[in-house]
This record gives C-alpha cells, structure tokens and sequence, in this order.
C-alpha cells in the first residue's frame, strides 16, 4: 500500500498526538478484555475450544466452503469465489452495474479494506458509505483503519468534532454523545436511499449457509436488510461448521475484543428474503475471497488464519501502542498484522512487519484461540534470511562474525579482551555515550555501560586460584 | 552437596562478571558446589530472534556440546537465555546430530530463582541489604515461558532491610527486544519510556531484575534521564551480607 516502510513510518510516529491517543485506546480495551477475563474464571477453558474449533475447521476448510456455498445456493443466494482481490471487487462491481446501482451503504470489515473495494467502487463513479461510527470517521477523514475493530481508534473525541464540522457543516462538538446523534441523523436518510448493502462476515455457519455480522451499533442489521440487494464478503477462513460453534466463538469474540458477553446485535442472515418475510433483500451474493490464503493454509503461518479478528493482541502489544497502527502501513496493524500480512500478501514489501516485535509474547498471552504470535514472527524472520530480504542488512555480517567469536573458548576469550580495550578507551566515567554505525541507535537514546576490563571468566579464574 | 553447573551467559561475562560472582556465591550459600565450564560462549539467542537459524545453531550446537559433557543442574542468571535452552535450542538442533544432547541439556537448565525456590525449595537465603525499596521487573521470556516471577518476589521479600513495591503494569515489556533496540531503536526507546514511567513511579529506589539484558537497557535509559532510580540484578541483592 505505501512504499515507505514500517521503520520510518514508526519513528515519525512515536510521541505524536496521534499515538498517544491511539495507545489510549488500545489500553482501555485491553483493561475492558482482562475485566472481563477475571470476572468470569471459565473464559481460559472458553479459548481451549475455540482454538480446537478453528484448528479443527481449518483442517478441512474446503469440505466446510463448499457445504456453506451449497447451503446458501439451496436458500436463493449467489456464491462467488474470488481467487484475489481483483476477482473480488471486478464480481462486486458486476453486480453493482447490472443493477444500477448508484448509492452503497457499508457495514465494518476490514477484508473489503484488504482488496480496496472502495477505492475501486469510488473510482468507477458509485457512492459508497461507511456507516459503522469508525469506519464513519476514518472514511470522512480520508484515512485506513489503524486498529481491526475500532478503527477510528487513534481520533480524539475532539478530532471528530472538528473533521464533523468541516465535512458535515455541524457545529463543532466534543461531547461524543452528540457526535453519535449527528452521525445517525445523517446516515439514517443514506441507509433509507440506498439500493445496495456491502458488509463484512465475522462467520459463516456451514451447517445452514447462514452469515454472521456482529456489530455494537446496529448498522450491520440495517446494511444487511434495508437495501434491496446485500453483498457480503469474507476471507475464505471465516467459517464455522454449526450454530453451536457459532454461538461459542461468538461470546470469545466479544470477550476478548470488548469485554462483552456478547457484542450488542450479532446480526444472523440466512438467505435472501423469502415470500413470507417482512423485509430483507430481494438478492444475497456471498464473496469468498482466496488472496493469498490457501497459500498461507499449506506453509508454516497456517494457524494464524484461525484468527478471528478481535484485536486483542493489538491492545497488549508494546510495540503497537507505541506506534499506532498506521505505522504498520497495512490494512492489518499489530502483532497479528506483522504476521498476516506478508502471510497473505508476500514478504516484499512488508518484510519489516515480522520485526517489529520484541517477542514479547503479550500477544500470545491473550489471544482467544491462542496463536503462538511469535513463534510466527520468528519464522517469517527466518523466510525474510533466507530470501534475501531480511530488512537490517549489517545483521546478517554482524552476527556471522559473532558466530566465529563465540564458537570456541580462545576466541571467545580473545572477544573479551576487545571489551577490555574498549573499556580502557571510555577511561573513568566507565560509560558509553555515543557508538559508531549501528550503535548509534542505541546510544541515541541509552547510554551503554563500558564492557567488563576483566570478563567473568579471568575473575572466576583468579577465584579459583585462591 | 549439589554439584551445579554456571552458565553466566555472554552478557555477564562481558559485560557484568559481577552478577557471575554474585550468582556464584548465592548458589554457593545455599550449599552447592558451582563449576563453570569454561568452554561456554553465547547460546545463540541474538542470531535466532534475527531470523539467522544457521548461525544461531551454530553457537547453540557449541554450548550444547559443552554443556552436555558436564553433569548435574546447569544454572544461569537470565530467564531469556534459560528459555532459549529449554524451548527453542531443541526444535533448532533437532535432526541434527546435537538433539538428542540438546534435548538433555534442556532438562537440566534451570534459571537461578526457578532453581532456587522451586528446585531446592529455598525461600530465603540469608542475605541482607541496605534498607531500600525495590521494584521487580519481570523479564517477558522469563515470565511467560518459564513461569518466572513469583519466584524472585518471594525471594526478594526475605532479603533483610529490603521493601519491595509494585509497579501499575508490571507484566509489560520494557523495549529491549535484543537487536530491536538496534534496529528500531525510536520504537524500543518509546517502550523504555513508558517502563521507565511507570517504574519511578512506584516510588522504588532500585529495579531489580532477573536478565542483564533489559537491565543494561533501562540503566542505560535511566541514566540519560538524569534518573535516581538504580538497577541491580537479583543475584546481586541475594548475594547481600556475605
């Protein structure tokens, strides 16, 4: 998407307004999610079985898609597997043109926003709006997500106030209660106009062909029922095999991401309107989008496609409230972003995202079907040495000459003495204040003790000896 | 007598003997006989969190051998390096002609206060210190793969003359990261900040901590800051008063 890298776009980012009250956000989620983790002890064996039942499903994906496909033909709906992004968003504009559509409402999901659907859908003259309240502001502001489910995370209530005034001619507000009445008021006439609905799929159930939208707002049940056409895209791993499954990942969801039991609508759509139904749309179309994923199923990150999109590891993860998420350049920010990125989408030019970690493992700690984030991480490191395009050149020639120094116990010794040397240079203060080259970036920031005039093993030896 | 073997680590070695000698007389206190194979270098963690597996099974093949040729519990001062031993040396060695050694030496390796309070079952080890306050930074690999932590806190709380307080967010990252804070260094130090924060504001005179790592980094950071605030590793304060 940008071809300026993580690395740059982190360090304009650190200590700006913007990510800090992006690391605002992301630490009262996280405060809401371990909440609700200690207020409710069976939430651990909960994460057990949703691991088992993504793992389980993941295992046999493509007997899974194709009962959805059939189940949701079977109800008068229309299947459509795109190989990539461009198959995706050609098929969602076929529809579109065949109907004559002119005005699109959408609800949140961020895999409209891997294949850039609007961008497309804008660009062939159609008018498409966000309605949930994030998407709402991130698309009047003319900005991407910077967190997986509350993408306007990294705005200010006063941000709002001032980008409502300008784009909607309101009068400036910071109350966010106001700021929610002028976006209903003003999406409520957009949703009544609007002849076709787009939204997301947080699962898809197999067993009876049904999606499943989960919103807090309630734009997700209008999307998908007011417009008389409802096209909805998911990622080829969204499935679940049965209701019983659904309602159980459905409660991890909202735990892990929210701190709810449940989130507020959890929307369930099972085929097009039928003769007998109030109201609902005429036409159902089910985009399932490949781009990249049986290619990540078959290597080393499959099981990160067993993630569910809560954005758990995003709230926890150091690295993440320290930047904010549009320093990760892609639509997927945070640890499960590092990952899932150049899992679906190749190394080059996202081969810096799998860096960005200290391998904490916060993530991993509270991911509610438990992926081990870093060992994916480390693995992804290993492909980038291994291709050639590990983003820290000097590493590689650095450590290789490490590796000599600590293969045996003279050169090893020898190594050590260079401390001693380098320890007699900086003389008295006994600390380092400014290193050449790549140590620079340490002492930008720390200084670095002097290292040791005698290491431990001359110590020990004079010990021994007496 | 148990007889336990050192593995100081390479940064203890080059850069802290004395936490070395202070892990040293700890064990020796509690009644072990400490040997230190002096074969030992560097476990290879640097090379492995960098992606370059070839190099990082080069050096752990080395310590592996070493290590293996010895007898007994092999004890270090770092969680991190521990973690490497028990979690990541194996999978790199194996189907090498090292897993089967790797996987011996996995079993032995134990942290110092893992070694100590769940191993020996000792709690206190008789030091004393000055009267201060401390707050304990837990180490992320430490903490998260061995289960590090209480068992420092528990150790800490014996030591005579010591208060220990806690910082707000204590299971949070403190930026080193290893070559990260190399690499991305504006990124590490934001994270370093945010620690650094919260640890002063615990009112503490001294972090202590279980890995020379992240210590080197806050000290570092600490003392451009014009901070009070003093580090010292764990062994250090539970070598006190001898």
């Amino acid at each position: 998407m940008s071809p300026v890298r993580f690395v740059e776009r982190a360090r304009t980012a650190v200590g700006s307004e913007v990510a800090r009250s992006n690391r605002a956000g992301a630490e009262r989620l996280a405060e809401l999610r371990d909440a609700a983790r200690r207020a409710y002890p069976p939430f651990e064996a909960m994460r057990d079985r949703a691991r088992r039942i993504r793992l389980s499903t993941l295992a046999e994906l493509d007997t899974h898609l194709a009962r959805f496909a059939e189940q949701v033909e079977r109800r008068g709906g229309h299947v459509f597997f795109a190989a990539d992004a461009t198959e995706a968003v050609g098929y969602v504009q076929r529809v579109i043109r065949d109907h004559g559509v002119r005005r699109v409402v959408k609800s949140k999901s961020m895999v409209t926003e891997e294949i850039g659907l609007n961008r497309a859908l804008e660009a062939s003259g159609v008018d498409v709006v966000e309605t949930d309240l994030g998407e709402f502001i991130i698309q009047l502001a003319g900005e991407h997500p910077s967190h997986i489910i509350a993408p306007a995370i990294h705005k200010t209530a006063a941000d709002v106030g001032r980008l409502f005034a300008d784009r909607l001619g309101v009068p400036y507000t910071d109350d966010p209660d106001e700021l929610n009445r002028i976006a209903r008021r003003h999406l409520r006439r957009i949703f009544l106009e609007a002849d076709l609905g787009i939204s997301g799929v947080n699962f898809a159930v197999a067993e009876t062909g049904s999606i499943c939208v989960v919103t807090n707002e309630g734009n997700g049940r209008l999307v998908t029922t007011a417009p008389r056409i409802h096209v909805a895209v998911m990622g080829m791993e969204r499935i679940v095999p049965g209701v019983v499954e659904l309602a159980h990942m459905l409660e991890v969801l909202a735990r892990s991401g929210t701190g709810q039991g449940l989130s507020v609508y959890s929307n369930i759509v099972t085929g097009p309107r039928r003769p007998e139904d109030p109201d609902g749309p005429d036409e159902l179309h089910v985009v399932i989008v490949d781009n990249g994923r049986s290619r990540a199923l078959a290597g080393e990150t499959a099981e990160i496609l067993a993630c569910i999109r809560c954005g758990a590891c995003l709230n926890v993860c150091p690295v993440y409230r320290a930047v904010g998420g549009h320093a990760y350049g892609s639509v997927y920010t945070g640890p499960i972003g590092a990952v899932v990125t150049p899992a679906l989408m190749g190394m080059d030019p996202w081969a810096d995202l799998p860096f960005a970690s200290t391998l904490c493992g916060a993530c991993r700690d509270v991911c509610p079907v438990r992926i081990d984030i870093p060992r994916m991480l480390l693995h992804l490191r290993q492909v980038a040495a291994e291709e050639g395009t590990h983003p820290f050149r000097w590493v590689g020639p650095g450590l290789r000459a490490y590796r000599v120094a600590a293969s045996g116990r003279r050169r090893w010794a020898a190594f050590l003495r260079l401390g001693g040397v380098v320890s007699a240079v900086v003389g008295r203060s006994g600390w380092i204040e400014r290193l050449p080259f790549h140590g620079g970036g340490w002492t930008r920031f720390r200084s670095l003790r002097a290292p040791a005039k005698r290491p431990f093993r001359r110590r020990w030896r004079d010990r021994d000896g007496t | 007598m148990t007889r336990v073997q050192l593995f100081v680590t390479c940064l203890v070695d080059g850069f802290a003997p004395e936490v070395g000698e202070a892990t040293a007389t700890v064990l020796e206190r509690v009644g072990c006989e400490v040997a230190f194979p002096e074969e030992q270098t560097c476990c290879g963690q640097p090379a492995h969190n960098a992606g370059l597996a070839d190099d990082a099974r080069a050096m752990a093949a080395h310590n592996v051998e070493v290590l293996d040729a010895t007898d007994g519990p092999i004890v270090m001062p770092s969680g991190s390096c521990a973690d490497m031993f028990v979690h990541h040396i194996p999978e790199l060695l194996a189907g090498t002609r090292w897993e089967a050694a790797a996987r011996r030496v996995a079993e032995r390796v134990r942290e110092l206060t893992q070694f100590l309070v769940d191993d020996l079952g000792v709690t206190d080890v008789g030091a004393e210190g000055d009267r201060c306050r401390v707050v304990y930074h837990s180490s992320c690999h430490g903490m998260r793969n061995l289960g590090l932590g209480p068992q420092a806190r528990t150790l800490l709380d014996a030591v005579a003359g010591l208060e220990r307080v806690e910082p707000s967010q204590p299971d949070q990252c403190c930026g080193f990261g290893g070559l990260f804070s190399f690499e991305m260094p504006e990124v590490s130090a934001a994270i370093m900040d945010a620690k650094l924060d919260d640890l002063e504001r615990s009112g503490a005179e001294v972090v202590v901590g279980g890995d020379v790592s992240c210590l080197l980094h806050l000290e570092g950071g600490l003392r451009r800051r014009g901070s009070g605030l003093r580090v010292r590793h764990i062994a250090e304060l539970l070598a006190g008063g001898s």
